[in-house]
């Protein structure tokens, strides 16, 4: 009996010299798997809610364009309006910002391009159909309704 | 004066754990995971200039209309329709009747459903209109193959097993044409204020 008490003595703790390495790991795999929001939002963007989603698997193929009522009012107006990267860009100038995005693509992936939409859900049909028209014009035909998932009562 | 060393030799690092943890923490709260998702819809193309548009004359039966105006009310097939979400039941029962009521559509191949909103619509409502024919499409291509419709929406078109399935749904003709089409179109708008 006393002989089995000596040996369990021995391994009474566990290790924890490595807990903090392993945290760390844990750490450094989401600090660098963290994609940093890169444009700063101009507009309003409370998305509307939808059912029907679809995930982009392919994210090197989306830009986005932003379409809603500026936050700074006081020097942009309430009107809604289009924000591609970190400025405001107006209907007709959206052809030159899909060739500028275009641009980025490879070669072979150019005529897949996805333009993702985030739209306020206040903004009119308005500029949306005008915005559409302009992406049809510069042959960007893959548009997504960018929408967060609506909880459904069944 | 050696022995004394030797308790203050290495850093203590036991709390070390708890300071990693708390940045963990940190990190795992104030990351948002990016998400794209979103509805996704093919424009058509531009009509060529040079080339006169195509004079396609569809029967009315086969026209599911739904006007939406700058009040965000509801026209749907000349009536007007207050429960946004009675439009799924309505469209499946307009894409799936085969001829048999005279209102409705000839088949589901002929079946078009058109969305045409005001410049004054809200983009919310506008959404949830098309959220609810999609929806409405996605339902029935499952039902046609078993499944249903949030899995038949995760098909992965890009694994041959995978479109099989999602062509078998959509029924395609030798032609590469499907016979159960998803025909939803979005007219272009009126002026605003018009119905």
């Amino acid at each position: 009996m006393s002989k089995f008490k000596k040996k369990s003595k021995s391994s009474q703790e566990i290790p924890t010299a490595a807990l903090p390495d392993i945290i760390f790991m844990l750490l450094f795999f989401f600090m660098i798997s963290t994609v940093i929001r890169q444009d700063e939002q101009l507009v309003e963007q409370k998305l509307p809610q939808a059912t029907q989603l679809k995930k982009i698997e392919k994210k090197s193929l989306v830009s986005y364009l932003y379409i809603g009522k500026p936050k700074n009012i006081a020097s942009f107006g309430s009107e809604p309006k289009i924000q591609a990267n970190d400025n405001f860009i107006e209907p007709n100038d959206i052809v030159q910002f899909v060739l500028t995005e275009k641009d980025k693509l490879d070669e072979s992936q150019r005529d897949q391009i996805i333009i993702s939409m985030k739209v306020d859900r206040d903004t009119k049909m308005g500029i949306v159909t005008d915005v559409q028209e302009e992406l049809k014009e510069a042959n960007a035909r893959k548009l997504l309704y960018n929408t967060p998932l609506k909880a459904v009562q069944q | 004066m050696r022995g004394k060393d030797r308790v203050t030799q290495g850093v203590n690092a036991g709390s070390m754990a708890d300071i990693a943890f708390l940045l963990l923490i940190f990190f795992l709260v104030t990351t948002q995971i990016a998400t794209d998702k979103g509805i996704l819809i093919q424009l058509p193309p531009k009509p060529d200039p040079n080339e006169p548009p195509p004079d396609i004359k569809f029967n009315q039966r086969n026209v599911f209309k739904i006007l939406i105006n700058s009040n965000d009310d509801l026209l749907v097939e000349d009536e007007r329709l207050r429960d946004v979400n009675s439009l799924k039941d309505m469209v499946k029962e307009f894409v799936l009747n085969y001829g048999r009521n005279p209102d409705l559509s000839d088949s589901p191949k002929d079946a078009i459903v058109s969305i045409k909103a005001d410049r004054g619509t809200s983009y919310e409502t506008f959404i949830t209109v098309y959220d609810q024919v999609e929806w409405a499409y996605m339902e029935m291509y499952g039902e046609r193959v078993g499944m249903s419709a949030d899995d038949f929406r995760k098909l992965d078109l890009s694994d041959p097993e995978q479109k099989k399935i999602y062509n078998q749904a959509r029924d395609l003709g030798p032609d590469g044409k499907p016979n159960f089409p998803k025909a939803i179109s979005i007219a272009q708008p009126s002026k605003s204020g018009g119905s």
